[in-house]
């Protein structure tokens, strides 16, 4: 019998199919377009032979995770990202949450670097500097170290807290900021994602209004790309929105970041975590 | 103790308790205040995207509903913004209309300062019959012109529709090609011509 992963890699397989056509598309690069199809069907396959190239990232993430390093020789076994120091498992499903050491929301990415500067000593400005691994180079250890923890809230519902004050805040600003029409072309968050069975080309865009696509998109990141043959996080995912919505860029784990990813998460309650996740 | 004072600490003991649960959702300055600080100049992408018109702030402060007196003076507005082609020449060459429509890129971070700009029409609509790679956030445009013909009026208003989107629907979602300086005049031409040229593979 297939497993729900792999059931889950062989639609992403029709999808790749789909939009490899769709990145060419029939008119006078028939022969091109055909080449790329087989190509993306290869590199599919290769993906299911091998597994999900995100674990290999995870195993990479455990291990940063687990060994002293940083200026304080300190492992990360004793950062607190949420549900206690060293509680690692179910802990992704429950953020962004407030936290009282920092009095802030902070998402995992955000609460990761406050762990490599207080814990094991980094400077800060060097832990955001480039957070995303470029085209073709080695995952950052940010993205690494996310795969891992990600993976270890895998079948946790997701239930981002809004108990706190500050939790609800930071949902009505992401609120905000989602239905925020700016910019050069008038666009939203909202305007792909804030609509029923709406698609970019033959992309499907979950509509964050409603239960169930709101789920199923949360659930599903940070996913390995195979388009770009890198494991994307969360913060990825709301920059490249940005981008191709004509914002300026959305600064590395910024408050109006971890307020949209609230707002998201909020949306998705209920969903369970399937993360890392295979896409396109 | 007196009693006053025990009333007075007993109001302040209330007051208190309610406090860790009430309440006040962030005003729009703090809100804006937040939004602002977390984001950045790259490339050509300025912060100063940030700041809405007075159409990005009335459609989304009514979810892309405005009251109908409010709808009116937004689309007459957008309709006054319109420049016509001065020498009254409608229509380019729809085979280049079709490569601007396929082409998405145009004033990302990611795109280089003066590259001429694609205007990504299959992201959301149908056009040629051969292109099955179409998004569905818009109407279908195939036969766009064999269904409501070659008239001098269809020409004006879908030259005007595509400059300014809002002319004819406040808060459309489509991007204001013209007004945004998006396209120029010429590559509208030619996105005009894929649309109401007879022979274009739309009408075809």
């Amino acid at each position: 019998m297939l497993s729900k992963r792999t059931l889950s890699w062989l639609r992403s397989i029709a999808l790749a199919v789909a939009c490899a056509g769709a990145a060419f598309g029939p008119s006078g690069a028939a022969a091109q377009s055909d080449d790329k199809t087989q190509q993306e069907i290869e590199r599919y396959r290769q993906a299911l032979l091998e597994g999900n190239p995100a674990e290999l990232v995870a195993m990479r993430g455990e291990e940063l995770w687990k060994t002293p390093r940083g200026p304080k020789k300190a492992s990360l076994e004793k950062c607190d990202i949420g549900l206690g120091p060293g509680m690692v498992k179910g802990a992704y499903a429950q953020l962004p949450r407030y936290f009282a050491d920092t009095d802030q929301v902070m998402d995992f990415e955000a609460r990761l670097v406050h762990c490599m500067v207080t814990l094991q000593g980094f400077e800060r400005a060097d832990a955001v500097k480039s957070p995303f691994s470029g085209a073709g180079q080695r995952q950052t250890d940010i993205e690494a170290i996310t795969a891992y923890v990600v993976d270890q809230s895998r079948g946790a519902t997701i239930a981002v807290p809004q108990g706190h004050a500050k939790e609800r805040a930071a949902f009505d600003r992401g609120k905000r900021l989602f239905y925020m029409r700016a910019g050069p072309y008038d666009f939203a968050c909202s305007t792909c994602h804030g609509v029923d069975n709406q698609r970019i080309r033959l992309q499907d865009l979950p509509n964050f209004e409603k239960p169930e696509p709101a789920q199923r998109a949360f659930a599903t990141w940070p996913a390995y790309r195979v388009s770009q043959g890198a494991l994307r996080t969360m913060q990825w995912r709301i920059n490249d929105c940005f981008r191709q919505q004509r914002f300026p860029e959305p600064i590395f784990i910024s408050q109006g970041t971890v307020d949209l990813i609230t707002f998201l998460g909020v949306k998705a309650a209920g969903g369970k975590m399937d993360s890392p996740a295979i896409k396109r | 103790m007196n009693p006053r004072t025990l009333i007075a600490a007993a109001a302040a003991a209330v007051l208190a308790g309610c406090a860790s649960i009430m309440y006040t959702p962030p005003t729009e300055q703090e809100t804006m205040a937040v939004i602002k600080s977390s984001f950045k100049d790259r490339g050509i992408a300025k912060v100063d995207r940030l700041n809405q018109s007075d159409l990005q702030t009335a459609c989304t402060d009514t979810g892309n509903n405005p009251p109908k007196d409010l709808r009116e003076r937004l689309e007459k507005a957008a309709l006054a913004t319109v420049k016509y082609p001065a020498d009254g020449k409608w229509l380019g060459d729809h085979k280049q209309g079709e490569r601007i429509a396929q082409t998405g890129v145009g004033m990302q971070w990611s795109d280089a300062p003066g590259a001429p700009a694609g205007g990504n029409c299959y992201a959301c609509h149908q056009l040629t019959k051969s292109e099955i790679s179409y998004g569905n956030i818009g109407p279908s445009l195939n036969s766009y012109g064999k269904l409501r013909g070659y008239s001098e009026d269809i020409k004006k208003y879908t030259w005007a529709k595509i400059w300014n989107t809002h002319s004819f629907n406040a808060c459309s979602s489509m991007p204001r090609f013209g007004d945004a300086g998006i396209l120029t005049e010429d590559q509208i031409r030619h996105l005009m011509a894929l649309l109401l040229d007879p022979q274009s593979p739309v009408n075809n």
